[in-house]
């Protein structure tokens, strides 16, 4: 009888039944804190320091946080655990099985767990493993609720004996909102932390197997059969791959954030600038597929009508269907936005009077421009101009559509070319077991990615900082 | 000083009207010109380019927007659709097979030259098989229809598709002239069919000639239901093989004659197909109309049947949990540094953390959420929860900006004026900043959300790319996201994947357009400028 229940229990859907014991413990809580709070005004013991709807949230508060703590590990860990039950009750067959086989069959017991009873009617074995993971699952959801619920009493019977009439419960809630309001922040901490540590770790484990030295310096790549690890090609490419960004972006980020902020009028303004951020706006996924369409094709063109040409020599442009300049030109068009609009915010920023100086001096706006303006808002200028880099270096969809797949060292932008994130995602797409060093090197590149555009970004946000402060 | 300066003035030139002055004037004025138009040209291009892109997506997407279909009036025979017996539903709906096996023979039926010549392949790919799902799951809801004809349109091969909408070739179209004569003779010892007229085919003649000093390709002669491939011409005759329909119809009238400029190994279709579509045309059983399947179907490995629905549902799972992540946490978080956070360095330290963390590139959280959530917490790959929480925590330095800005541009006389009739920090905050900001924060939210939308790179790495013909019941089931599909079909082979993507992007932009449009709406209506 018991196991039935337990069964049935496993079924559940834990969500929300989490919810419904929160929600049903908080406005319990709530009520009784807040009906000893009037008790206490009826008593006559004098006024009250806070209102009684604080004591009410005070109760619920020390009912409610212990309760979700523990749940939220269940959350996290919960599933882990029935696991780990189940595979150190299976049979000793099962010891010839691979830990990824494991993996895969304890998948399948899973998701056939969480349908009817009838549809995973297959075989013997499957069927009463499947059983006994139900209930061991819903024994695990079952205490998991049943502490949360003596958490949750711990917590009120904890406040109640807390409650008086001097009792200062609005500051203590306040306090508590606090906490929770510091929390939150602490959670982009948390995320840059787990960023830092899961790269770093990772890259670790890969480390133990391939030599540092041999990944940064390599020149052969070839991650897909675990053979050769040298990054030096992914690095090349993506820096051919920038270059070519920034030829487009950098000049006609900047002539447009010249020309919107010194020469257009406000009508000008307010039509153009919008319409350069919708660019911004566009999903990269959607540049990709442009690249492929229309600009690989026509790159692919040009270069086969320059290698027809009597002067050149047969093949002396590869004309590959996916090429590094097709996804370099749609990359540069991606970034323009960031780079005018950023720039076009410290040309904003240089103040009048220089201006005023240049003009009185007989300078035209051009010459003002060049050897005013610029000058003295290069420092901005050069941080957007960094930012976009970072930008391009971490870009993947154009590349991973547009770019190609293959690792080389090439002067030549029609060929075929690979990036740090396009072998990112072409290690990490399909089924990964997390212990082969083709894996972990898509984790090493991550960690070079990252470091890479946190220097880039740091600088950068510094230069900004610096220069907004000065002419503020 | 005035010693120094007077030797100067006077060994310079002070005039501002002499030649000189004058060119270099010119000079300036036109590196001035030079310089204002650079900056025109500039946003020149970005604007050109945003055309070009807005018309090449736009002109694909709309091919994909209509599609051919071919009405069948089949007949519901119990034992071919329902071999289980008519009680068993689940099986009806399941048996495709049966299904297609009446569009196979109605085909047939139509076309006996095909099982004479053994092209039954050929003619059956003119459907494809899974196009009758929709037929079996109606039969299934509804057993009594068993018995009766059932009037079912199914969406024709893709390819077929794409040539009747010209993208296999640029054909060109004309009319030959009165065929006079219709004869079979017996030339170098084969059967020929020889049409006779008198300078009908000049045209044809030099067509023919054209084609065979290029790239090959194929002349077809319609009259009505009759279709004959060229097989050599003269301009007192030409030598045909009849395709499909009768040679009685060629009698008399002038025929249509199509050029297709492209050798028939080099494209998807047969001649004989093209010929069995325009047959089936002339019957009037062939009608172009809305792709609504672009839009109601899940994912498929054929064109023609395939949708965005699986993958529209599973982005507006991922939306959510991003949603119930990004935004309650990034309100708190910009709360509290904007009002609470003391000025020392944890709270430095977390706003610089923050900047940089709207900085770094999107496929680094992939891996944070392929390392953490999936190997170390082990949750369910493919799922909308763990892309929902990747998108979530990427969006989130997004909404802390967006609301602290909101925050901060609520004047500090409020905060003032509350606390001086004695309500505390947090009622402050909660009770009248928080109101005053909510709009800002809400934009900012916003707009947050239709970037996560459209981010690809992280869901790849958690596995949101596998292949999901059902549209997902729930955020732990496997889904993929729009964004996600669009790649996948950008990568696809056949031809007709490509304007399905166009038109994915299609919706993928009309959902973001959406969006940002209501962000414009909140700023526009409750904003308020102190």
């Amino acid at each position: 009888m018991g196991r039935d229940m337990l069964q049935s229990i496993g079924h559940l859907p834990m969500v929300w039944m989490a919810f419904a014991v929160l929600a049903a413990t908080g406005c319990l809580a709530f009520v009784a804190g807040r009906s000893a709070a009037m008790g206490f005004t009826a008593a006559g013991t004098g006024p009250l320091n806070s209102q009684p709807n604080y004591h009410g949230y005070y109760t619920a508060m020390c009912a409610v946080v212990p309760a979700a703590i523990i749940l939220l590990g269940y959350g996290l860990f919960g599933g882990g655990i029935a696991r780990g039950l189940l595979t150190g009750e299976l049979p000793s067959g099962f010891a010839d099985f691979s830990p990824i086989q494991l993996e895969q069959y304890l998948d399948r017991v899973r998701d056939a767990s969480q349908l009817d009873a009838a549809a995973y009617s297959g075989a013997q074995l499957f069927s009463a493993v499947t059983e006994r993971y139900l209930t061991l699952s819903g024994g695990v959801k079952l205490s998991a609720l049943l502490a949360a619920l003596l958490a949750a009493a711990g917590g009120f019977a904890y406040a109640r004996s807390r409650l008086a009439g001097s009792f200062r419960a609005r500051a203590q809630v306040e306090r508590g909102v606090e906490i929770m309001l510091f929390l939150c922040a602490a959670i982009a901490i948390a995320t840059t932390l787990g960023i830092v540590a899961s790269l770093f770790f990772e890259s670790l484990r890969f480390f133990a197997q391939i030599p540092v030295l041999g990944f940064l310096f390599g020149t052969e790549w070839n991650a897909q059969t675990n053979a050769d690890f040298g990054a030096v090609p992914l690095f090349f490419g993506t820096f051919i791959i920038s270059l070519i960004a920034m030829c487009v972006a950098a000049p006609i980020g900047l002539y447009a954030a010249i020309y919107l902020s010194e020469y257009a009028g406000p009508g000008v303004r307010a039509w153009v600038k919008p319409v350069l951020e919708v660019l911004a706006g566009i999903p990269t996924v959607v540049y990709g597929f442009f690249a492929i369409l229309v600009v690989a094709p026509f790159v692919r063109e040009g270069a086969l009508w320059l290698n027809a040409l009597p002067f050149i020599p047969d093949e002396f442009l590869a004309a590959s269907s996916t090429n590094a300049l097709a996804a370099g030109l749609v990359m540069g068009v991606m970034i323009i936005p960031f780079v005018s609009s950023l720039s076009d915010d410290v040309i904003n920023a240089v103040p009048q009077s220089l201006r005023d100086g240049a003009y009185a001096m007989g300078a035209t706006k051009s010459e003002t421009v060049k050897q005013v303006i610029m000058p003295a808002a290069l420092p901005g200028v050069i941080a957007a101009l960094l930012l976009a880099v970072s930008r391009a270096i971490g870009e993947t969809m154009i590349v991973v559509m547009a770019a190609g797949l293959r690792p080389q060292i090439t002067a030549d932008p029609t060929a075929e070319i690979t990036t740090i994130t396009v072998q990112i995602v072409s290690l990490l797409t399909g089924d990964s077991e997390f212990d082969s060093p083709k894996t972990l090197s898509a984790f090493a590149l991550g960690f070079v990615l990252f470091l890479m555009t946190l220097v880039f970004n740091l600088i950068a946000l510094r230069v900004v900082q610096k220069y907004r402060e000065k002419y503020d | 000083m005035t010693d120094q300066t007077a030797p100067t003035r006077a060994t310079r030139p002070s005039s501002f009207n002499d030649e000189a002055a004058k060119k270099r004037l010119r000079k300036r004025n036109a590196a001035e010109r030079r310089f204002k138009f650079y900056g025109m040209a500039a946003i020149g291009v970005a604007l050109a380019f945003l055309v070009l892109f807005v018309f090449s997506i736009g002109s694909q997407a709309l091919t994909a927007f209509s599609h051919h279909k071919i009405k069948f009036d089949l007949p519901l025979t119990a034992e071919t659709v329902a071999p289980e017996g008519v009680g068993d539903t689940a099986a009806i709906a399941e048996n495709v097979s049966g299904f297609y096996q009446l569009v196979r023979e109605n085909l047939a039926e139509r076309f006996p030259e095909a099982a004479a010549d053994g092209r039954e392949r050929e003619l059956n790919d003119l459907v494809t098989r899974l196009a009758v799902l929709p037929m079996a799951r109606a039969t299934a809801e509804n057993p009594g229809r068993i018995g009766e004809t059932f009037a079912y349109s199914a969406a024709l091969s893709d390819d077929l598709d794409l040539y009747l909408k010209g993208a296999v070739a640029p054909e060109t179209r004309f009319k030959s002239g009165p065929v006079t004569d219709v004869m079979r003779t017996l030339q170098n010892g084969e059967k020929r069919i020889v049409l006779r007229g008198d300078g009908a085919f000049d045209r044809i003649v030099s067509e023919q000639a054209a084609l065979r000093s290029g790239e090959g390709g194929t002349i077809l002669l319609q009259s009505e239901t009759s279709i004959a491939r060229l097989i050599d011409s003269s301009p007192d005759g030409v030598s045909v093989e009849l395709l499909t329909g009768d040679l009685a119809g060629f009698d008399g009238p002038r025929a249509d004659v199509r050029v297709i400029p492209l050798a028939e190994d080099a494209r998807n279709v047969t001649d004989r197909q093209i010929a069995w579509t325009l047959a089936l045309k002339e019957d009037g059983r062939l009608s172009r109309g809305i792709n609504w399947a672009l839009l109601s179907n899940a994912d498929s490995t054929f064109p023609e049947i395939a949708g965005v629905l699986a993958a529209i549902v599973g982005s507006l799972f991922t939306m959510l949990i991003t949603a119930m992540i990004a935004i309650p946490i990034g309100i708190s978080a910009a709360i509290y540094l904007e009002e609470y956070a003391p000025k020392n360095r944890v709270t430095d330290l977390i706003e610089v953390n923050i900047n940089n963390l709207a900085a770094v590139p999107s496929i680094v959280f992939g891996l944070l959420g392929a390392a953490v959530f999936l190997n170390f917490l082990a949750l369910p790959r493919s799922a909308p929860l763990v892309g929902g929480l990747v998108l979530g925590l990427l969006t989130l330095p997004t909404v802390i900006i967006a609301s602290r800005a909101a925050l901060r541009s609520v004047p500090p006389s409020i905060r003032s004026a509350a606390l001086g009739v004695g309500a505390s920090k947090t009622q402050t905050v909660l009770h009248h900043v928080l109101p005053l900001a909510a709009p800002g924060i809400m934009t900012g939210a916003i707009i947050g959300m239709a970037r996560a939308l459209g981010e690809t790179a992280p869901l790849l790495l958690i596995g949101m790319v596998a292949f999901v013909a059902e549209v997902p019941s729930g955020p732990t089931d496997e889904a993929t996201a729009l964004p996600v599909l669009i790649f996948k079909w950008s990568t696809g082979a056949e031809r007709a994947w490509e304007p399905n993507t166009a038109a994915a992007i299609v919706v993928l932009l009309t959902f973001m357009v959406l969006m940002n449009a209501l962000a414009v709406f909140v700023r526009r209506r409750f904003e308020r400028r102190w």
